[in-house]
């Protein structure tokens, strides 16, 4: 299986402060991979490098054959192959649940409305949602917008999608309605990346769990590495987790 | 009171709300550029536009309509009419300040919006248009009455120098004549006020409406 993500000694600065300190991973298609670590490890600006929100200073990144280090990379079709969801969710507030989803399948794809709104209601079904498709975003509850946020990234038919700490910002009883869509996501064979704070979630669903600690990939291995750690930092880590 | 003298100062009345609404239009559209340029990517564009609102706002007004009326025949033009040249003077004034306000309710919408929208793939005038513009339009209403309730008033400025007959103007022309200054003037008052108070209580309502939608 040939890997859709790979980083390879990937460094990233903001000014003097040195956040990412040679990074390397991969993940092959169809795997769920969890990036987990301490606030302030680098997980959530790996990620966003690999959406190109931020740019790599040093090794290299490909991500669904895109050469993320290069210059002249395509952004439109990267976008295209990628999806990102939020802990914010931002959704777009002066527009509908449907109006959201569909708004880039037609600017970006070119879709004639009869087109998108059938794309809008796959995904919306998926997220369980159907009967909310005419709502504005403060209407609905934070998991609900959150699970908007996913239909409306899967619209666009992304082969990877990151997720970057999605439940963090909601409550334990939403956090389930999200995390229940991220896993049937899974089943489906959606290669995903996942910055999270949720173990038990990390624990079932990962194929691959990538411990970060200082910039560094720390340690690497299946979920039954949350279960026998390697190293004492993420035994540490994890018996922390626990506790919460 | 004599009824030529009301008749008068009805026509200042239009004169003025027609030299109020062509800077609405004139400088709405010039201010919507300004504030474009403003946030411009490319430093030159940018830097020229701020330079440019430092310019206009540091000019009086009355010095900006002087020079929009004697400038052209000084540098050996033809000399604009006083509706033109008020026009103009007024269109370079209030588009220096919408152009700030609207810069301003644009880089409010959150970063994260640009953000979603980059991700998914729109182009930049895409999020522009379809995110970032339409939750500015929000936030701008408000400040945009509130300032145009200043441009009402500033056309007054316009009789001081091309000599455009508006309110302003007539009044003083009738007051000249009369010598009552307290009743024409305070008929001129009023029928000011009988524009500018709609507005900003438009403005308001507006305000009150979408603080509501705001959240």
């Amino acid at each position: 299986m040939s890997p859709i993500v790979e980083l390879k000694d990937v460094r990233k600065s903001f000014g003097e402060l040195e956040v990412l300190k040679g990074v390397t991973f991969e993940v092959n298609r169809g795997e769920v991979a969890a990036i987990i670590g301490q606030s302030g490890s680098g997980k959530s600006t790996a990620l966003r490098c690999m959406d190109r929100l931020e740019t790599i200073q040093g090794g290299s990144m490909l991500i669904c054959g895109h050469e993320l280090h290069d210059d002249d990379i395509d952004l439109k079709s990267l976008r295209r192959d990628v999806g990102i969801v939020f802990q914010s969710y931002n959704l777009f507030p002066h527009l509908t649940v449907a109006e959201n989803i569909m708004l880039a399948p037609r600017m970006v794809k070119g879709m004639k409305q009869r087109q998108a709104r059938e794309i809008a209601d796959t995904v919306i079904a998926k997220v369980g949602l159907r009967e909310k498709m005419d709502c504005y975003p403060e209407q609905l509850s934070g998991g609900q917008q959150q699970r908007v946020a996913i239909a409306r990234s899967l619209a666009m038919e992304p082969k990877l999608m990151l997720f970057d700490e999605v439940t963090s910002a909601l409550d334990p009883q939403l956090t389930g309605e999200v995390l229940r869509v991220m896993e049937q996501l899974a089943a489906d064979g959606m290669t995903m990346i996942l910055v999270t704070h949720e173990m038990a979630f990390a624990r079932k669903v990962a194929d691959r769990v990538i411990y970060m600690r200082d910039g560094k990939v720390h340690e690497m291995g299946s979920s039954d590495i949350l279960r026998m750690p390697a190293t004492p930092e993420l035994a540490a880590f994890v018996a922390e987790s626990a506790e919460h | 009171m004599n009824s030529a003298y009301i008749l008068s100062l009805l026509q200042g009345l239009w004169a003025t709300v027609v030299l109020s609404l062509l800077t609405f239009l004139f400088g709405g559209i010039a201010g919507f550029i300004v504030a474009l340029a403003r946030i411009s990517r490319n430093w030159a564009i940018s830097r020229g536009a701020a330079a440019y609102i430092e310019i206009m706002q540091g000019l009086p007004l009355l010095v900006l309509m002087g020079l929009c009326f004697y400038g052209p025949s000084i540098l050996g033009y033809d000399s604009l009419s006083p509706l033109t040249a008020a026009t103009f003077a007024l269109t370079l004034y209030s588009s220096a300040y919408l152009g700030e306000i609207w810069r301003g309710c644009i880089q409010a919408v959150a970063k994260p919006q640009w953000e979603a929208a980059e991700c998914l793939g729109l182009t930049r005038w895409q999020r522009m248009r379809a995110v970032i513009l339409p939750q500015a339009l929000r936030i701008a209403i408000p400040p945009t009455v509130g300032f145009l309730v200043q441009i009402v008033k500033n056309t007054s400025i316009a009789s001081l120098v091309v000599g455009y007959a508006e309110l302003s103007y007539n009044a003083k022309i009738i007051n000249n004549a009369t010598f009552e200054p307290f009743l024409y003037f305070g008929i001129a008052a009023l029928m000011y006020f009988a524009i500018c108070y709609p507005l900003s209580v438009q403005s308001r309502a507006l305000e009150r409406k979408l603080n509501v939608a705001n959240r």
